[in-house]
């Protein structure tokens, strides 16, 4: 093969490369049909941990021991054994609640549900899958490999694997509605949701939370609300409480095209340990560089075809190709 | 709907009190138990129209009557007129408007009549020394009495801490061999109620769950109502933060004391009973009635082997060691971190090992040329 | 061919003796790893899933393992015969690589038993890149068991296979330089859905696979320089410098291509300024860039070109700029969110350690009992 030749060939696969960098990524995912969600709002939450207990007594999940001393339940984060955990976010003095410098306030960790869910993308054998009515994400251990893709493509770190296990298998939160548990199926909220003593973690469609959570934004800080508890469409009891000053942001209206749970605070949410996202989730740029390379094998077939011709015509110069 | 309210209004003024005090009484009651707020109503909907009226035997053994007495103090509604609504109650000693002979031959009908079905409650200790000679009624012994009544029982109930394990007579040296329903009708299953004098409701409230759902309620291994007796003390007390903190009052009387600050250095034994008292309190009168909240430390009287048998004023065993309550930090993260020395040393010498490889054969490669080229043309 | 022989000479020399020592230590903890689970013998954690077992073994193990897919671009493509030699040796170093690359994809896996469900067609999600890089890697092995299978049909004299498969061979050379472009690009792929965590100096994001491709053919022709230099040196012999001198030149035009696109990329996406914040990732870039360019100095010299000293020190360089690359994206400098750190295990070292010791130790057996190394006129 000539210089010339390679030249050609190596420019156009170059080219096919770099096309890719100019290649448009498929668009956000829109949130499912019903789509349903949480809200949790961390101006309500008192840290009293009912819904990590919850959590643990619906989904069958053992505490958590530090050490040898056996507290009630001492997870430090979501793991193998924790589904939901809160944490505290504490500054200086740690005396106001909700104050972003010398106050504290708590925040719920668990799976947010995303619109464009980042482990369901990565997922070489379609073990996370979104559901196309609800929009909740499950996870499938029968299919899985544990090639935990999906643990280092999630922007929140949810997907957690149970390491300690030798037989071990994701975990996440599942939104109470994974099979042999199936309480959004029944009818019934999540059990966070409904322990929750104040309203802070509130079940619903997606759409009716994120339009309450636009209202908190819009109320008058220092004004009494009626906080609904439990699922928004029908609230079994209401939290009277004063507004507090929110950030004037919905976490999950839009981040990397948003979550079916949202969070709303008083404290910045990267104080939170939210990531920094943007609006374009980083799985539809990946599935866009993917789909232009290889859709349809296409170019995969050219590039062989013409790899084979030039082979095939250098090693028949020689004696019959010879290895 | 009208109908209930109809009936709930009937039930009342049977009660002697306001239909409201009644459903709160009934929300109360399915609060204490842990049970969600519809059962409530069942509950009221039970009493208003009670399905089973078990009769009931209440035999009485060595005791001070304290767990009646208790009984009969408690109001809104009466517990006694709500028990004696709910119950055929055929034989109290303390209760019965009759006595002597007759009363003993109305028990004896009632026993045959009703044998399988009737509610055996026992209250007080039974004495076993001497073939239970040491406590006698209408000419028996309140042993043979108490297996006799047991025989054809459908539910036996120890009532107060002397029929649950033998209360204060059954503390050294035990001279009449005092002993708990349990432990003389061994191999019966018998429901206990300890307390001295135990909490009425936790009486009440195990009665009508199981006048509601026709079953009892679950129980521990010493057959105790979970819903009551399934903490320690320890674990619900409000001076609990004073316990975690260090603060305690020293003598009675003290600075410490009058702050309120934890008994346990003067002998409470909450850390090693199991009751609700920190719960529910007192006389309902609300307002920190019970031994601690008034400023003394609690004795175990409900808790074989503590109550009647450790000293008063001797620090009770902690029994669990449940910490304060922790919170993890926004960055605090399970099992993540792992730089040892060990392991960076480890990295370091293998990294190493190749460059310095590369770098021998290097040289040698350079002498190979070296040679090679001083050998023959290039 | 019987251009090739076996080295033949004693297997249980002293530096086969060490590696064996290393890997039967290995193997002890690769049997803690089933038995008691991962957690028990790595560090791996919530937010590093992905540890050394992944980015060693698999990604730059395989990046090491280009040294056939390099070749073959060379030989068969640029038609540069005088360069025949080195391929049966690349071909089987290539083929350990990839296997054991495989082996560590297989036991880092944390439902092992379940593998075969990425090879069953209704489970595919085609928008996963992992999809891409297991089934084409799993290919590409198939591939190179092939093209180093005429070493080991010529030692048992199976004339009729050998023909066979000397029949198919140029497809097989054709989708032995299909595959790895592929999956290697892929391999860079997979940092793009990562978004955020990887640290904006090497998150290039579209570009990824093309840098990714680049560093994998610059590290291919650099293993060849590397395992030739140690094969004169350890066996005591002839030097191939003036083979490997050639591709001094070409690994050259590689790159110069990936710095200016490196260079071009961070200004195109406004990261310049992140050369400049003098923390630790500056640090690793610098050094990771230095190490690509001092080898391009050095290379830019024929007299260099000529000396296989200072060809091997570049490729030495070259082989762990390619890997500091890797290194530096997936773990060094990635940041899943407050809180998370890494480090490997002892354990966890040991078990990298002792795949990379069964590697060398296969090759060492392998290249004295078949026909890989060609016939040399002098001793």
């Amino acid at each position: 093969m000539k210089r010339r030749d390679f030249l050609k060939a190596a420019a156009g696969g170059a080219t096919a490369l770099c096309s890719v960098g100019v290649a448009q990524a498929r668009p956000n995912l829109e949130p499912a049909e019903n789509a349903v969600g949480m809200l949790f709002d961390s101006t309500l939450c008192v840290g009293c941990k009912a819904c990590v207990a919850k959590c643990k007594e619906v989904n069958n999940m053992p505490p958590v021991i530090e050490g040898d001393n056996r507290e009630w339940d001492s997870a430090r984060d979501l793991s193998g054994d924790t589904l939901n955990v809160i944490k505290v976010y504490k500054n200086g003095t740690a005396k106001l609640k909700d104050a972003e410098v010398n106050g504290f306030c708590f925040e719920k960790r668990s799976c947010m549900h995303c619109v464009d869910p980042g482990c369901v993308s990565v997922c070489p054998v379609t073990a996370m899958r979104r559901d196309s009515l609800t929009g909740i994400v499950t996870h499938h251990a029968d299919v899985c490999i544990g090639c935990r893709n999906c643990m280092v493509g999630c922007p929140y770190n949810v997907p957690q694997f149970e390491y300690n296990d030798a037989f071990g298998q994701i975990q996440k939160c599942q939104m109470c509605n994974q099979a042999g548990v199936e309480r959004i199926d029944k009818g019934q909220m999540t059990g966070c949701a409904e322990v929750c003593p104040t309203g802070a973690t509130l079940f619903g469609s997606r759409r009716k939370l994120l339009a309450e959570a636009k209202r908190r934004m819009r109320l008058k800080p220092g004004e009494i609300y009626n906080y609904p508890r439990g699922d928004i469409s029908k609230p079994y009891s209401y939290h009277e409480k004063a507004v507090p000053t929110y950030q004037q942001h919905v976490w999950g209206e839009k981040e990397a095209g948003g979550t079916n749970v949202m969070h709303i605070s008083a404290v910045p949410f990267d104080r939170l340990g939210m990531p920094p996202l943007g609006e374009r989730s980083a799985a539809s740029i990946a599935e866009g560089v993917q789909h232009t390379l290889y859709n349809y094998m296409a170019l995969p077939a050219i590039a062989l075809a013409g790899l084979t011709y030039v082979v095939r015509r250098n090693t028949d110069d020689d004696e019959g190709g010879e290895s | 709907m009208a109908e209930k309210e109809f009936d709930f209004s009937e039930v009342a003024m049977r009660l002697g009190v306001s239909r409201r005090t009644f459903l709160k009484f009934c929300t109360g009651v399915a609060a204490s138990l842990g049970l969600p707020a519809a059962s409530a109503m069942a509950m009221a909907k039970a009493v208003a129209d009670p399905k089973r009226r078990p009769p009931v035997i209440w035999l009485h053994g060595q005791e001070c009557t304290g767990p009646t007495e208790a009984l009969l103090r408690s109001e809104q509604p009466s517990l006694a007129h709500l028990i004696l609504d709910l119950i055929s109650l055929d034989y109290h000693q303390t209760l019965d408007a009759g006595a002597g002979h007759q009363v003993e031959e109305i028990k004896k009908k009632s026993m045959r009549e009703n044998a399988g079905k009737y509610l055996l409650v026992i209250e007080g200790a039974i004495p076993v020394k001497d073939k239970g000679i040491y406590c006698k009624i209408a000419g028996e012994t309140m042993l043979a009495l108490t297996h006799e009544a047991a025989e054809h029982a459908a539910a036996i109930v120890a009532y107060g801490s002397c029929a649950s394990w033998g209360g204060v007579q059954s503390a050294t040296p035990n001279p009449t061999g005092a002993q708990g329903a349990p432990q003389v009708l061994k191999g019966k299953p018998v429901v206990t109620i300890p307390g001295c004098p135990p909490n009425p409701a936790n009486f009440i409230g195990t009665v009508l769950f199981f006048v509601t759902y026709g079953k009892l309620p679950p129980l521990d291994e010493k057959m105790r109502p979970k819903w009551a007796y399934g903490r320690l003390i320890h674990e619900n007390c409000y001076r609990r933060p004073h316990f975690d903190a260090g603060r305690f009052a020293n003598e009675f009387g003290d600075e410490g004391h009058r702050k309120g600050y934890c008994l346990y250095k003067l002998g409470c034994k909450g850390p090693e009973t199991y009751n609700n008292c920190p719960s529910l309190e007192y006389n309902n009168v609300g307002g920190g009635v019970w031994p601690v909240g008034v400023g003394h430390p609690c004795f175990g009287c409900s808790e074989g082997g503590v109550g009647f048998t450790k000293p008063l004023f001797s620090l009770a065993v902690i029994k669990t060691h449940t910490p304060p309550n922790v919170f993890p930090e926004i960055q605090d993260r399970q099992d993540t971190g792992g730089l040892t020395a060990g392991a960076a040393a480890l990295a370091g010498a293998a990294v190493g090992v190749a460059v310095g490889a590369s770098a021998i054969a290097a040289s040698k490669l350079n002498d190979k040329d070296a040679s090679a080229s001083g050998d023959q043309e290039d | 061919m019987s251009a090739c022989k076996p080295l033949g000479g004693r297997i249980l020399t002293a530096p086969f003796l060490f590696f064996a020592l290393i890997f039967l230590i290995s193997l002890y903890f690769m049997a803690q790893r089933f038995i008691s689970g991962m957690g028990a013998v790595s560090n791996l954690n919530g937010g590093f899933a992905w540890g050394i077992w992944v980015v060693y073994d698999v990604v730059i193990g395989t990046a090491f393992a280009c040294g056939g897919y390099a070749l073959a671009f060379t030989v068969y493509i640029f038609n540069r015969g005088k360069y025949h030699p080195l391929v049966r040796p690349a071909i089987l170093a290539s083929l350990l690589g990839y296997a054991l690359g495989g082996f560590g994809a297989f036991f880092d896996m944390g439902r092992w038993w379940q593998f075969y469900e990425i090879f069953l067609p209704w489970n595919w999600n085609f928008n996963s890149v992992m999809l891409e890089v297991g089934l084409c890697v799993t290919a590409y092995i198939m591939v190179l068991v092939l093209e180093f299978a005429p070493a080991y049909l010529e030692k048992i004299g199976a004339q009729g296979l050998l023909k066979t498969i000397n029949k198919l061979l140029f497809f097989l050379i054709a989708l032995g330089m299909l595959l790895p472009t592929m999956h290697q690009s892929s391999l860079g792929s997979l940092l793009i859905a990562l978004g955020h965590k990887v640290h904006p100096l090497w998150q290039t994001l579209q570009f990824q696979p093309l840098l990714a491709l680049l560093t994998a053919l610059i590290m291919g022709f650099s293993i060849v320089i590397f395992e030739a230099s140690f094969s004169t040196v350890g066996f005591k012999r002839s030097s191939e410098t003036p083979l490997l001198a050639g591709l001094g030149k070409a690994i050259m035009g590689l790159l110069i291509t990936f710095l200016l696109i490196r260079v071009a990329l961070l200004v195109a996406q406004g990261n310049i300024g992140l050369l400049f914040a003098g923390d630790r990732a500056t640090l690793l870039y610098l050094i990771e860039t230095a190490l690509f360019v001092i080898p391009l100095i050095i290379l830019a010299s024929p007299v260099n070109r000529r000396n296989g000293g200072r060809l091997l020190i570049a490729a030495v360089s070259m082989l762990l700029a390619g890997s500091l690359y890797r290194f530096n994206a997936f773990l060094f400098t990635f940041n899943p969110g407050p809180g998370y750190s890494y480090f490997p295990s002892v354990p966890e070292i040991m078990v990298t350690l002792g795949v990379v010791s069964l590697e060398i130790m296969a090759y060492l057996v392998l290249v004295k009992t078949l026909p890989v190394l060609h016939r040399e006129e002098r001793a």
